[in-house]
């Protein structure tokens, strides 16, 4: 008869989901899934609005990496109207700026209060103890530094956007503001409820002081937890560096030698997406290698596993021991993930450090080119590594302005495939054979999933299902809205 | 109301939640005795409005010794145990899973707070209610750009799947909200301001300098 083991809602995530595992009678794993189950619609809703509002409203698909939707918008807007390239150094900046503060907040968030728990409380402990609350109740002092360094990097996004949540920063073009000299010093200086930029770079540290004490305590465990192989994807420099605002595509193999490389903006020639019919997330892949073989992994892991070094000295040691972990080869090992976080949330932290010196940043006399109305070409792609990893959005509009076309591509789309197959690693190496499945062994795929720190929200912009009623009635027992199938 | 079909399981189905688990242990139970409980869910929104929670900052953990949050995504306590004093909502109703845990919650918590637009309203994701459904299927699923060349399209439809609302409703049109904070979302000085007036037994007040966008 077999059984099904449901975790309904996944939880410390963004968003919806919900797996099935199905054994059989001799206790095998038959299946292994993620159901993604919501859906959006924001690529058909957003057409007939301005082209200058679309990266506006299709940030709103998602509270914790709105600004790279922001900026992957603000990157089709630019080519929307010919001023691709064209942008000032100010506005490039101070792009960049607001793009690595979020990479810094976000990791922070999705490291210490989502995935940290089972580093601390091992992965079955309570399930009332893995959480934020039990973090503050271990080590408060730790979380005091963690809440002050996203609380830095929130106050960064909200000085650049506007608002620490869906602020306005790019227009077509450019940018509406440049940073002033107080907000620049009170950043370095700390003061106003702020932490120093000092105090930033050393807090920027504890993910990784975090992951080598787990790693040194539990290694074979962490090892050994669901290898799964893939195809690494990450946008790289010319040097072959990732570049987390602008670069090339490139795809990297096992041995991290480039399997394909180019231009996002081409990514139609390159990408299809399957559809599976239990799920509202699809399964993009590289046309040419098939889905078995062409899936491709993306975010933290991906992006180590695919640059060269890092721009910044101390994110470039620390990813040197990284690379020198596996002898050169591409690190398969799904719990390596938070490492390659904590990498890079130390990067962001320098990155941003290095910028906050940049004098460009003050000039407000260069926002914008305006390029003028015979450059116009009415369509674009904008590609930026979003903190889960590659973000696609191309945008058509019409003469009048009036967008005709949207597509996105999220981060977590793209790791759909990578996600399935860890789900189903997980599931081999804890559940299969087992006496008496416990709440903790469940958890452990959880921890699997939590690892690429899926955004769900992202991964349902675009929707699923054929009509076919159902109604919804009001508290009062009015007819509401109709479900449909 | 029309409940949907369960397809009939002829397999035995249980839920991770409900698997035997690590008891928490007496000191963690008394140290989160008698504090307020506090419980999260967001149907259709994007997380931003949670994040908010959040952004109360240094707030935060001074504000832990005397709430404690159960069911929410920032824990892994999936259902309602123990009844909430206050539950904070997210994000509007756009399928049938976000009906009835929005009336699970309903159920269970004394106090509900309707956060940010797409709760109070519908918010972005009602931008999809003029056009319908259908419309946005095709878009996705059979007008794809990035569709497999030759392989029939393919549309999400299954059990494991939850049926969709026709339109984005706010919550207050499914159960009673108890207030409101306006904003896209608010941010964490709307959010506190709330909260600090629940925990210590004040009438909700929104001061009107408070930014709720
Ligand atoms: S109101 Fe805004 S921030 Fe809140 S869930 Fe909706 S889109 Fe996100």
């Amino acid at each position: 008869m077999g059984e099904t083991l449901v975790i309904d809602p996944v939880t410390r995530i963004e968003g919806h989901g919900k797996v099935t595992i199905h054994l059989d009678d001799e206790h095998r794993v038959a299946q292994a899934r993620l159901h993604v189950v919501e859906f959006r619609g924001y690529e058909r809703f957003v057409q007939g609005h301005p082209y200058w509002e679309a990266p506006v409203l299709l940030q709103r698909v998602c509270g914790i990496c709105f600004v790279s939707h922001h900026l992957a918008g603000a990157k089709v807007l630019d080519e929307v109207v010919g001023a691709r390239g064209a942008i000032t150094p100010t506005a490039e900046k101070m792009r960049r700026l607001g793009h690595y503060a979020q990479l810094l907040q976000s990791h922070a968030a999705a490291y210490f209060f989502l995935t940290a728990p089972e580093m601390l409380f091992g992965v079955d402990a309570a399930p009332a103890q893995r959480n934020v609350i039990g973090m503050v109740e271990h080590d408060p002092e730790l979380m005091r530094r963690v809440v002050a360094l996203r609380k830095w990097g929130q106050e960064l996004i909200r000085a650049v956007f506007g608002k620490r949540m869906h602020g306005i920063l790019a227009v077509p073009g450019g940018v509406n503001k440049a940073l002033t000299v107080e907000e620049r010093d009170r950043f370095v200086n700390g003061g106003d409820g702020l932490i120093s930029l000092a105090d930033v770079l050393e807090y920027a540290q504890e993910g990784l002081r975090m992951w080598h004490a787990y790693h040194e305590r539990r290694r074979a465990e962490v090892d050994d937890f669901a290898r799964v192989p893939m195809l690494n994807m990450g946008l790289v420099d010319l040097d072959g560096n990732a570049d987390l605002y602008d670069g090339r595509l490139r795809v990297v193999g096992p041995d991290r030698e480039t399997v394909v490389e180019f231009d996002g903006r081409d990514y139609l020639d390159h990408y299809v997406e399957a559809v599976e019919e239990w799920s509202y997330m699809k399964f993009p892949f590289l046309r040419d290698l098939g889905r078995e073989a062409g899936s491709v992994r993306v975010g933290p892991l991906a992006r180590m596993n695919v640059t060269r070094t890092l721009s910044t000295k101390l994110a470039a040691e620390e990813l040197d021991r990284f690379h020198d972990y596996t002898g050169g080869e591409a690190n398969p090992m799904t719990l390596h993930t938070l490492w390659a976080r904590a990498v890079e949330m130390l990067h962001a932290a320098e990155v941003v450090a290095g910028l906050l010196e940049d004098p460009d940043l003050l000039r407000a006399d260069a926002l914008v080119v305006e390029p003028g109305r015979e450059a116009w070409t009415g369509e674009g792609v904008g590609v930026v590594e979003a903190p889960r990893g590659v973000l696609i959005h191309h945008y058509r509009a019409d003469e009048e302005g009036a967008v005709t076309f949207a597509n996105l591509v999220v981060a977590t789309t793209h790791n759909n495939e990578a996600i399935n197959r860890t789900i189903r690693a997980v599931a081999d190496e804890q559940l299969a054979g087992q006496a008496e499945i416990t709440e903790g062994m469940m958890n452990a795929v959880e921890l699997g999933i939590r690892a690429y720190d899926p955004c769900l929200s992202c991964a349902t912009h675009a929707l699923g299902q054929m009509p076919l009623q159902v109604q919804l009635y009001d508290a009062a027992g009015g007819l509401l809205s109709e479900r449909v199938r | 109301m029309t409940e949907p079909q369960v397809e009939p399981r002829v397999e035995r189905r249980r839920l991770s939640h409900e698997l035997p688990a690590t008891p928490a242990s007496p000191e963690l139970r008394a140290g989160r005795e008698g504090k307020i409980r506090v419980a999260t869910i967001s149907p259709c929104g994007c997380w931003g409005c949670n994040l908010s929670m959040l952004d109360i900052d240094e707030r935060l953990i001074p504000l832990l010794d005397k709430i404690t949050i159960t069911r929410s995504s920032f824990t892994d306590i999936k259902r309602i145990t123990e009844r909430a004093h206050v539950g904070f909502v997210e994000g509007g109703v756009a399928n049938e899973d976000n009906i009835e845990t929005l009336r699970h919650f309903r159920e269970n918590c004394d106090v509900l707070v309707s956060v940010g637009a797409c709760a109070g309203w519908g918010g972005i994701p009602s931008l999809r209610n003029p056009i319908g459904v259908e419309e946005c299927l095709r878009e996705a699923y059979v007008d794809s750009p990035t569709a497999v060349p030759g392989a029939p399209p393919v549309v999400p439809l299954h059990p494991e799947l939850p049926l969709l609302t026709r339109t984005v409703r706010p919550c207050h049109e499914v159960v009673h909200m108890d207030y409101f904070i306006p904003g896209c979302p608010p941010d964490g000085d709307a959010v506190f301001a709330v909260i600090d007036d629940l925990v210590n037994g004040r009438p909700v007040s929104l001061p009107a300098a408070t930014r709720y966008d």
